[in-house]
């Protein structure tokens, strides 16, 4: 053990990295928040030169289209939630089974979207969403992100239903209960918070995705990842930075609820 | 994401149980009401993934205009591109090594580090960019990074640099940047899993015996989470690779990472040749991640 004069050093240089850590972690989120509420900013000064809020008002005038994009995202959001849910409860219920043939392979060919580098994939995507007319959709825009978002539904159901007591879903069936209402009535609320977390991921993943919208939706259908990215390139800091606070709210509150959803036993079972 | 790679690393390891898989028809004949059900989700993948991506692999090789067949979109691709495709190369391996580094050090010191509250205020701290969008992170990284960022304002603020001296990091360095910034604590999350599993007693014995932090970190920990580390470096850099968001809004001039070339050559000029052989390409980096992953592994299981 060292003495007391010894460790001196170490505990500066201790505190020293950990506030060097906390400066690279939350000063981009600073910056960002103060480009929100700066009215200018120049170079060399350190901090904007006048405050306000009247740039907020411009985002929010409706022939600003953020609102539009913001509606737009909820929208889609939602609807690749409900696409996603329902194929990954039949898919996840079938793959919890661990008898079931050739399962790991199932369990592979979901993760294989997400192991290639999306951006060749959406581009042909787009190609032949084109020849039927999916192109500027909402329809294929939900089809693109169902397809980011299902190995999250499908692994995290699959856990979910694996989780559920079997002895229940037999004490039912030996009750009388057909398989359906086993299931309606046992398997499907015993594995529910699985699901919702599940349904939480998809949509924060729906919320954020940029490269399967850019190729499918735009121009038509504007998110507000994309109204984001075109303030950004604009080069408006401010209307880019508020759009991009709109943008993080629904992602952190997700997530301080996500916890709540996902119980440790199902969350090591995932991809199992 | 980071469930993504938490996922990951589950399955990778199981491949050899595929050649467990082997069913004659008479076995799999039962379960065929349940196999049923996984039907729409697989259709869905081989439609928007499989289909697509032999679209891809077919139209790499065919100029349209012409209606001929050969590797001229690749000739293209390399005349027009090759500086993007080293910058691309250079951009994720340095990131990914980055990612590795930090992600053991801040694992390192959160399983063996003896300061408590230290320990608990990194714990709070490295999780943050798990929860923020990547387009977002574009536009903080925009602000942070430029000429009139913060970083440049701390630097002149402590001195460190005169404001003549300061200039925009929204290059290669900003992209690295922003990516070690993103990936971190996906990489930091497994692998720090991975070391919680360890038997403490090794580690304490070494302690005991004298070895410094450091030394067991680096003599005992490391060596036996390595596959966790390699896989998570696998993992980054594959993720590198498809992001379309971070590099346009941070760099669209040239030098760029390819998926803004692939992206402006189909939206300006519809030349989904170039575009599918530069993709192309993007897979046959992450297939040689792929190959030196699994071919560490197979060596480990024959140490076994």
């Amino acid at each position: 053990m060292m003495n007391a004069c010894g460790r001196w050093p170490a505990i500066a240089l201790r505190s020293l990295l950990l506030l060097l850590f906390a400066v690279v972690i939350f000063g981009p989120l600073l910056n960002l928040l103060l480009w929100t509420v700066a009215e200018a900013w120049y170079f060399p000064a350190k901090l904007p030169i006048h405050w306000g809020f009247s740039y907020w008002g411009r985002v929010f005038r409706p022939e600003a289209g953020a609102m539009l994009a913001l509606g737009n995202s909820l929208w889609i959001a939602v609807l690749t939630v409900l696409v996603s849910t329902a194929l990954a409860i039949p898919a996840g219920y079938a793959l919890s089974r661990r008898s079931l043939p050739w399962r790991s392979v199932f369990l592979l060919v979901f993760l294989l979207p997400q192991a290639f580098p999306a951006i060749a994939v959406d581009l042909n995507i787009a190609r032949i969403f084109y020849g039927l007319g999916l192109n500027g959709t909402v329809t294929g825009v939900v089809l693109v992100h169902t397809l980011q978002g299902l190995v999250f539904s499908v692994w995290i159901a699959s856990a979910a239903f694996a989780g559920v007591h079997a002895e229940q879903v037999e004490a039912a069936r030996n009750l009388g209960a057909s398989p359906w209402r086993a299931f309606f009535t046992v398997s499907l609320p015993q594995a529910s918070p699985g699901i919702i977390a599940s349904a939480i991921f998809v949509f924060l993943i729906s919320l954020d995705e940029f490269s399967g919208t850019f190729f499918v939706g735009a121009p038509d259908i504007s998110t507000l990842p994309l109204q984001l990215y075109t303030a950004a390139t604009e080069g408006n800091y401010q209307i880019a930075s508020i759009t991009a606070l709109l943008l993080l709210l629904p992602s952190i509150l997700f997530m301080l609820v996500v916890e709540r959803f996902l119980r440790a036993d199902v969350l090591a079972k995932i991809g199992t | 994401m980071w469930v993504k790679c938490m996922n990951q690393t589950n399955v990778l390891p199981r491949l050899p149980a595929l050649q467990n898989g082997r069913c004659s028809l008479s076995r799999v004949a039962p379960h065929v009401p349940v196999l049923l059900l996984l039907v729409p989700a697989l259709l869905v993948v081989f439609v928007l993934f499989v289909y697509p991506l032999g679209y891809s692999l077919v139209y790499a090789f065919r100029d349209e205009k012409l209606g001929v067949w050969g590797l001229m979109n690749f000739r293209q691709a390399w005349l027009l591109y090759a500086k993007d495709i080293f910058l691309t190369l250079g951009v994720s391996l340095a990131s990914s090594f980055l990612i590795g580094f930090f992600a053991v050090a801040i694992a390192g010191y959160l399983s063996l580090g003896e300061n408590r509250r230290a320990v608990a205020i990194l714990k709070w701290l490295y999780r943050w960019p798990l929860f923020i969008p990547v387009v977002v992170v574009g536009q903080m990284m925009r602000t942070f990074l430029a000429r009139n960022g913060l970083m440049n304002n701390a630097l002149m603020a402590l001195g460190v640099i005169e404001p003549l001296q300061a200039v925009s990091f929204l290059d290669w360095r900003g992209m690295i940047f922003t990516f070690v910034w993103k990936q971190l604590p996906f990489a930091t999350l497994l692998i720090a899993g991975a070391m919680a599993a360890l038997d403490r007693s090794m580690l304490e014995a070494a302690r005991n015996l004298g070895a410094g932090r450091l030394r067991v970190l680096c003599g005992i920990v490391v060596p036996q989470v390595l596959p966790t580390v390699l896989v998570s470096l696998i993992l980054s850099f594959v993720s590198i690779l498809s992001v379309l968001s971070v590099p346009m809004m941070l760099n669209a001039g040239s030098p760029t990472m390819i998926t803004v070339d692939m992206a402006w050559r189909v939206a300006s000029y519809s030349d989904y040749g170039v575009a599918n052989a530069l993709g192309l390409i993007s897979w046959a980096m992450c297939a040689v991640a792929a190959c030196f992953y699994l071919r560490h592994g197979v060596r480990e299981r024959g140490l076994q």
